[in-house]
């Protein structure tokens, strides 16, 4: 039951499918990376896990940890411990991470609780500590003229605060330079654990130097076509998604 | 929420009323007669009615401003409106004296207790007249005056007369004209020189009769070198017909004072709120108008400041929520009319839903002026597409002595930006809600402490409420 299990979803967008019978399972204390090329469908997943409401999901189901989530609206799912680490973060002017975050983790709270304010900037700090991030940047404003790689070390750092049970990092590592992306593996790799599920979402091998999945799969037209060990990405990586599309044609054929 | 409940004047808070006994009425409709009724009632001197008298005469002639305002003024109805209603009291100095429904309605408010907490003085209106004022003794001592608008000038005739009706004049416009005839209740207020009040006074206004319409009048004056800071709060509740709102407040702010003016306005949805705001500043004095407008059915505010003296300088800082079924019709004007004078206005609003906000300002810079600066900010916000936003600013700078500054944005909130903090966990309405703050937020770090929680709570309220 511990586990986040896509099982035969069918959804799209604007009258267009985009996933096909997509299925999924991503364990507590597992980190599975989904690859595949553009125009797949990987942030449409992302989305579609999270309930955004464009999508429109024909058929099939999501349990995280037994329970059904779609059709929750975007903010109980989250609340209920879907975290989804967006590939391109929004800016919210004036609203400083640490409000932000502040208000994220009262909205968790039950009515009437009292918020402990210098507990949660200890925390806060000490989070920031541990992913090398400088206290200065909790009080500026969420990803207002955030560089690529400021953008995603916010999103980490939200993740952190959050402790959500399962965690899909869509596209985590695109546009970030080698150092930044150290840095985001870093915080991925303190975030892996027992109690949590990991999906990392890419395109490309790279973030898999510093964030080593237990699970491989490559997607491909909105469904999965490879599942396998580490080892896959490397595979994929020397052949390329050429490989992918020919092999499917063969076996079409 | 680590929140000092200091100003507690939320909607739903304010929404109650006791059937109170009212010991005079001055029934519905407007006349020489309800004149008469009043001046009779207040025991005024025969100036006070003749003032009235004329003033009805003004508003008879000038025409609704539709010409350039919303035809939604003309949906008031002046004869179906009670002008005066009052239990026919002196004020108490004591909250033990105040009726009994009066003063519960006070203590929900929770305006005893903010009393006590932070304020060196309290008005408390109900209907057409104060229940309540008193300040710190010591101010007193000090020569500080504040009563109501009807003791002030039979009290004190030589300090207010000099400026009653002068910095806002009669016939400025049809609702300075109506709140001249049938005025009752407000502050007047007079700071001796070079005494500067360190804690805040305050006047709240509550309208608690349906039909009912209420015409404050204030008059401060800060003599030279005083400072004052003065805050004012309202509330009335939800009846079924309309409810006019028409103030007149006027400042003077003598050589060197400092003025500092603060609204915090929650109307009910049915409330016409109709208010002429100016001040005079003369050489080297400052005042600061900071206006926060929520609620109403119609607001139409546009706090001004006459720069009379060299080196004088006005402010306004407004921010107004619109939402669904509401106008704001607000903004600003800097009259500018000696040399080195500043002025800065700094307007945001906020529409939702079918919410409409508009803003107009004045900046009036003739050429014969040497030195003087104007800087105009303008930013809307609009959360969902059905929200409507006009800017109207009127700048008028001639001379080359001067300098005019003016920056205008417009910014939504994007479906994509609620998506996001929603993924966080925020409900629709905290998305909203936050998105509304950070808008503000830059503004609000300048508001005294006990007003910002407050503004942050209205805003709360006003977006949770505003997700269908």
């Amino acid at each position: 039951m511990s586990q986040l299990e896509i099982k035969n979803l069918n959804a799209g967008i604007a009258g267009q499918s985009i996933l096909k019978d997509f299925s999924l399972t991503v364990p507590k204390g597992e980190v599975h990376a989904l690859m595949g090329p553009n125009g797949t469908g990987k942030s449409t997943l992302a989305k579609v896990l999270a309930g955004h409401e464009d999508y429109e999901v024909e058929s099939g189901s999501v349990l995280m940890d037994g329970e059904e989530i779609l059709g929750k609206e975007p903010d109980e799912v989250a609340r209920d411990g879907l975290f989804l680490a967006f590939q391109y973060p929004l800016e919210i002017p004036g609203v400083s991470i640490a409000n932000f975050i502040r208000a994220a983790l009262q909205a968790r709270q039950e009515d009437g609780e009292k918020f402990d304010a210098p507990a949660y900037y200890r925390r806060l700090y000490e989070k920031m500590n541990i992913l090398q991030i400088d206290k200065k940047f909790s009080a500026r404003s969420v990803n207002e003229g955030f560089s690529g790689g400021e953008k995603k070390r916010c999103e980490i750092l939200q993740m952190s605060m959050l402790e959500p049970s399962y965690c899909v990092m869509d596209e985590t590592d695109s546009g970030l330079d080698i150092d930044a992306l150290k840095i985001v593996a870093n915080g991925v790799n303190l975030m892996r654990g027992p109690d949590r599920g990991i999906l990392v979402i890419t395109h490309y091998q790279r973030l898999l130097d510093y964030i080593v999945p237990d699970k491989v799969h490559v997607m491909y037209e909105g469904r999965i076509v490879h599942s396998g060990e580490k080892e896959l990405a490397l595979e994929l990586e020397e052949k390329g998604y050429d490989w992918v599309r020919d092999e499917l044609a063969t076996t079409a054929s | 929420m680590s929140q000092t409940d200091a100003i507690d004047i939320d909607r739903e808070k304010g929404n109650f009323r006791f059937d109170v006994k009212y010991e005079y009425d001055a029934g519905t409709g407007l006349s020489e007669e309800t004149i008469d009724y009043i001046s009779k009632a207040k025991d005024e001197e025969q100036w006070i009615n003749d003032f009235r008298k004329r003033a009805l005469k003004v508003f008879e002639r000038l025409p609704m401003p539709t010409h350039w305002a919303t035809k939604d003024l003309e949906n008031i109805v002046f004869e179906n409106i009670r002008y005066y209603l009052s239990q026919g009291q002196m004020p108490s100095r004591s909250w033990d004296d105040v009726p009994d429904e009066v003063k519960e309605t006070f203590e929900r408010l929770g305006i005893p207790e903010q009393e006590r907490k932070f304020l060196a003085g309290v008005e408390a209106q109900f209907d057409s007249e104060a229940a309540y004022s008193r300040m710190q003794d010591s101010l007193e001592d000090e020569g500080v005056i504040f009563v109501g608008s009807s003791e002030g000038l039979k009290k004190y005739p030589h300090i207010f007369k000099k400026y009653f009706g002068k910095v806002i004049p009669t016939n400025d416009n049809k609702f300075s004209a109506l709140n001249s005839a049938v005025f009752s209740g407000g502050s007047f207020i007079y700071v001796p020189p070079g005494v500067k009040l360190k804690q805040p006074l305050q006047a709240y206004f509550r309208i608690n009769a349906e039909s009912f319409g209420q015409f404050e009048r204030t008059l401060i004056i800060a003599d030279e070198g005083a400072e004052v800071t003065y805050m004012e709060g309202c509330t009335a509740p939800k009846f079924e017909t309309s409810t006019l709102h028409s103030a007149v407040v006027e400042l003077v702010a003598l050589k060197g004072a400092k003025i500092q003016y603060i609204t915090v306005q929650n109307w009910s949805n049915n409330v016409f709120n109709l208010v002429t705001k100016r001040a005079w500043a003369e050489e080297g004095a400052e005042v600061k108008w900071i206006d926060c407008n929520i609620g109403s059915r119609l607001t139409m505010k546009y706090p001004g400041v006459v720069l009379k003296g060299r080196k004088a300088r006005g402010e306004v800082i407004s921010i107004a929520l619109a939402n669904d079924g509401q106008h704001q019709d607000t903004g600003a004007k800097m009259v500018h009319q000696a040399d080195d004078t500043t002025s800065n206005i700094i307007s945001k609003s906020i529409s939702v839903g079918k919410g409409r906000s508009t803003y107009r300002g004045l900046v009036h810079m003739p050429d014969h002026l040497k030195g003087c600066k104007n800087n105009t900010e303008c930013d809307a916000l609009l959360i969902n597409t059905n929200s409507r936003t006009d800017t109207y600013p009127a700048i008028n700078v001639q001379g080359n002595g001067n300098s005019v500054q003016h920056e205008a944005s417009v910014s939504k909130v994007s479906a994509e930006q609620i998506f996001y903090m929603m993924q966080r966990g925020l409900s629709e309405g905290e998305a909203m809600s936050l998105a509304v703050n950070g808008f503000v937020n830059d503004l609000v770090r300048q508001f005294p402490m006990e007003y910002s929680v407050e503004l942050k709570r209205l805003i709360d309220m006003e977006m949770e409420g505003s997700v269908g």
